[in-house]
């Protein structure tokens, strides 16, 4: 009993254990779904799959399953930015074992009846369970908006010469950055939420992609459309803000930063929500308008980091030339690459959403709505991914990865989804450059990259959650360690 | 291997995957056993639209043509509109009037206005069509597949001159799936055999170089083909390639949007573009190795 006690006490009542366990869970559903689609079901995979699970996959049902999965994992990925929010914000110990308790028991119960009420026939007490849990993540992001109040003198920054950024009475701005990220969050989800009450009473389901041309669209519909483009935006947000606390943003950059990220988040959601009002004509606007400073933020703290990471290897070198400097950079994959990604990101992401936007209707709205739709979803899946990737390589740092493991599963993480991303790149953009009747070579060649770069990922984060699950039967494995570490910048030996 | 042996692999594969192919070699030449002159009569009255099952009425009755127009069909077409002026060849394209929509300057609406238009190109090398400057004839191999590289005018040109029409969307879902809301033509589940889509391993497929290219019409009808063997695949009203194969423009002209509505899914979609409620859309003159085209008529 006290095996099993003291394993269930680490996984469920330690940060690095709860972080463990999403993570585990978002891998396996990723992989095993990850087969019933693209080039796995062509080779017949899925296939076997369904048969082997006994799934049920009712054709017409298809957009409601993948709008459960989607968010399944996206519960997981939020629990963990909460996990990783209450280990490293100051609150109280009842808000944040609150928070976490609600979280977990809610993106468990989400997952495994959404999943299970989706793919495997209806039970309707699933569904009322998937809602419930759902139910309990909302809770606890209320509980999380709470906690993190900013106007509390217990959190106000009292030595004026600071290094983090804060107003004159103290403020703390980073505090005021995650409350103002978790406020919008919790209002944003009712974007989702509503349409979704009303489902079967005005209100189908849809994939957003698939009705970007409909000239008009209903109050609900652009609610959903809303609510996944900012849902998706905060998260990146928060991850922003959890690398900044992780590597100890500071300085003249962070007091930059951090009030453009406050005002980029909250005119980012005033555009978004916008699209269900009177506002809808401008909408657009006001989001690129947030999303600038917001940007902005994310690339102060590149510089930040960059130049720390500089300075710091090469400390000593009285004057160090440029490839002194770069190895210096890049010497630490797991803390160079969460940076890097969000450098990468602008390639994949941010720079192919600018040019559609400024070239939508000369070449976007041109192709036929396929073409479109496939553009709109590697777009967003690339951006999802790169948010998990950094997350893995945060985790790889906490779990105290190091020497030779820690640069190969970091290098390996950041080469092989880039390679990925690049790959979807190409794969989205292709028709900008080849002609249907030509392709298939080229769709070759990006589909086997992306397979190899996303496949040989999914094997290397496997090797990590295989040896942290051997290491749960040892007796003072690295468990041991963890389950009374608090402090998330504090690395077991 | 060393790692200059292996970048240099690695670099021969990246140029080899841009390397150009040749999309106007011939097809296997399998003969199906369609009547590409067959229309199929719809009744009139109800059935279910959509993917959430609208009950919708079509008050009147109609038919439809049992397979997609072919290339060899639309050859003659063109050899017929030529002789009587209807078109105009010129020298990468055939054109042909259209008497233009209404332009209400809607977001991202363009206009269409009265003039010729883009019917086919003649300088794609993925046409099935020749032309040797007084008569266009189906290239050997590919008489009886389905029409591509066909833009919206060019296939509403087709129908048009005969006093024909494109079938509506309405029209066209519900001869795909007659009233009992099926998703697929043939019924509620896909098989590599029912039809032709992007990796279902039929025998026009060359996944290497060529992709997957279009079938025969009426290639799905339970035949035998060399080891190949089909499922009859008909819709509920008899007609054939109604899912996959090539996508098929309707002929719906909506307000504030120039674009035009296909239906079917193609060779190149997945399966799940095939489920008959599914809509695509493009501008009117697109074109596409993937796009083809049947016929409606009244009637009387």
């Amino acid at each position: 009993m006290s095996f099993l006690r003291t394993r269930l006490n680490f996984l469920f009542g330690s940060t690095r254990g709860l972080i463990l366990v999403a993570i585990a869970l978002i891998g396996m559903v990723t992989a095993l779904w990850g087969m019933l689609s693209g080039p796995m079901a062509e080779m017949g995979v899925r296939d076997v799959v369904v048969k082997a699970l006994n799934m049920d996959l009712i054709q017409r049902e298809r957009e409601g399953r993948i709008i459960i999965l989607y968010h399944a994992i996206a519960m997981a990925v939020v629990a963990i930015e909460v996990y990783l929010i209450t280990g490293l914000v100051r609150m109280k110990d009842f808000y944040r074992t609150a928070t976490r308790l609600l979280v977990t028991a809610g993106y468990m119960l989400a997952m495994f009846f959404g999943l299970a009420f989706a793919y495997f026939g209806h039970n309707w007490v699933f569904h009322g369970l998937w809602i419930f849990g759902l139910s309990l993540m909302f809770l606890a992001g209320c509980l999380m908006v709470v906690a993190l109040w900013p106007w509390n003198s217990d959190y106000y920054i009292k030595d004026r010469k600071s290094p983090y950024a804060h107003t004159r009475n103290g403020l703390d701005l980073e505090r005021l950055a995650f409350f103002a990220m978790s406020l919008t969050t919790v209002i944003s989800v009712l974007f989702g939420a509503v349409p979704g009450s009303y489902f079967g009473n005005g209100f189908d389901v849809f994939l957003a992609e698939n009705i970007i041309r409909n000239p008009e669209k209903t109050v609900l519909e652009y609610s959903v459309i809303g609510h996944l483009h900012i849902m998706l935006a905060l998260i990146a947000i928060a991850v922003t803000l959890i690398i900044g606390r992780w590597l100890d943003f500071k300085g003249i950059y962070h007091k930059i930063a951090m009030p453009l990220m406050i005002l980029g988040t909250i005119v980012l959601n005033i555009g978004v929500w916008g699209v269900v009002t009177p506002l809808e004509p401008i909408a657009h606007m006001i989001i690129y308008v947030g999303a600038t400073p917001s940007m902005l933020a994310a690339l102060m703290l590149v510089i930040f980091g960059w130049d720390r990471f500089i300075r710091e290897g090469t400390a000593g070198i009285k004057r160090p030339t440029f490839a002194q400097k770069l190895a210096a950079l890049v010497r630490d994959p797991l803390r160079f690459g969460p940076l890097w990604q969000m450098v990468f990101m602008n390639f994949t992401v941010s720079g192919v959403g600018i040019l559609m936007a400024v070239r939508l209707d000369e070449i976007f709205r041109v192709w036929p709505a396929r073409e479109e739709r496939i553009e709109l979803t590697g777009h967003w899946h690339v951006l999802s991914a790169i948010i998990a990737t950094i997350i893995l390589l945060y985790y790889g740092d906490l779990t105290g990865l190091k020497g030779k493991v820690r640069r190969w599963y970091g290098w390996a993480i950041i080469l092989l989804s880039d390679l990925a991303f690049a790959s979807v790149t190409i794969f989205e953009m292709k028709r900008l450059f080849i002609t249907e009747a030509e392709q298939q070579p080229l769709v070759n060649t990006v589909m086997l990259l992306i397979d190899l770069g996303l496949g040989a990922l999914l094997v290397v984060l496997a090797m990590l959650m295989l040896w942290r699950l051997g290491d749960l039967f040892k007796s003072k494995g690295l468990w041991a360690r963890e389950t009374f570490q608090k402090d998330l910048t504090e690395v077991a030996e | 291997m060393n790692k200059a042996g292996l970048t240099l692999l690695l670099v021969a594969w990246l140029v080899a995957s841009c390397a150009t192919m040749d999309p106007s070699l011939p097809a296997p030449d399998y003969a199906t056993r369609a009547d590409t002159d067959r229309w199929e009569a719809i009744p009139a009255g109800p059935f279910l639209l959509g993917q959430h099952d609208a009950s919708v009425e079509i008050a009147h009755p109609y038919e439809m043509m049992a397979y997609p127009v072919t290339v060899d069909q639309y050859a003659g077409f063109l050899n017929d509109a030529l002789a009587d002026g209807m078109i105009k060849v010129g020298k990468d394209a055939v054109t042909g009037f259209y008497p233009g929509d209404p332009f209400r300057g809607a977001k991202h609406e363009e206009e269409i206005a009265d003039g010729d238009w883009l019917l086919i190109p003649l300088a794609d090398a993925a046409l099935r069509l020749g032309f040797d400057g007084s008569t266009f004839t189906a290239k050997s191999t590919w008489e009886l597949h389905p029409m591509t590289l066909v833009s919206w005018f060019g296939a509403r040109a087709y129908c048009d001159y005969y006093g024909w029409r494109l079938p509506t969307e309405l029209e066209w879902e519900k001869a795909a799936r007659g009233t009992d809301g099926r998703p697929f033509p043939w019924g509620d589940e896909i098989a590599r055999e029912n039809a032709n889509f992007y990796a279902s391993r039929d025998p026009f497929e060359e996944m290497r170089a060529l992709g997957s290219r279009t079938t025969p019409v009426g290639f799905y009808d339970g035949s035998q083909y060399g080891d190949y063997i089909t499922l009859d695949s008909p819709s509920p009203y008899g007609l054939y390639d109604m899912a996959g194969n090539v996508w098929q423009w309707t002929g719906d002209v909506y307000e504030l949007q120039h674009y035009r509505y296909l239906r079917g899914g193609s060779k190149d979609t997945y399966e799940m573009d095939l489920r008959v409620w599914v809509r695509n859309s493009a501008t009117p003159t697109y074109i596409s190795p993937g796009v083809g085209f049947r016929c409606a008529r009244d009637v009387k």
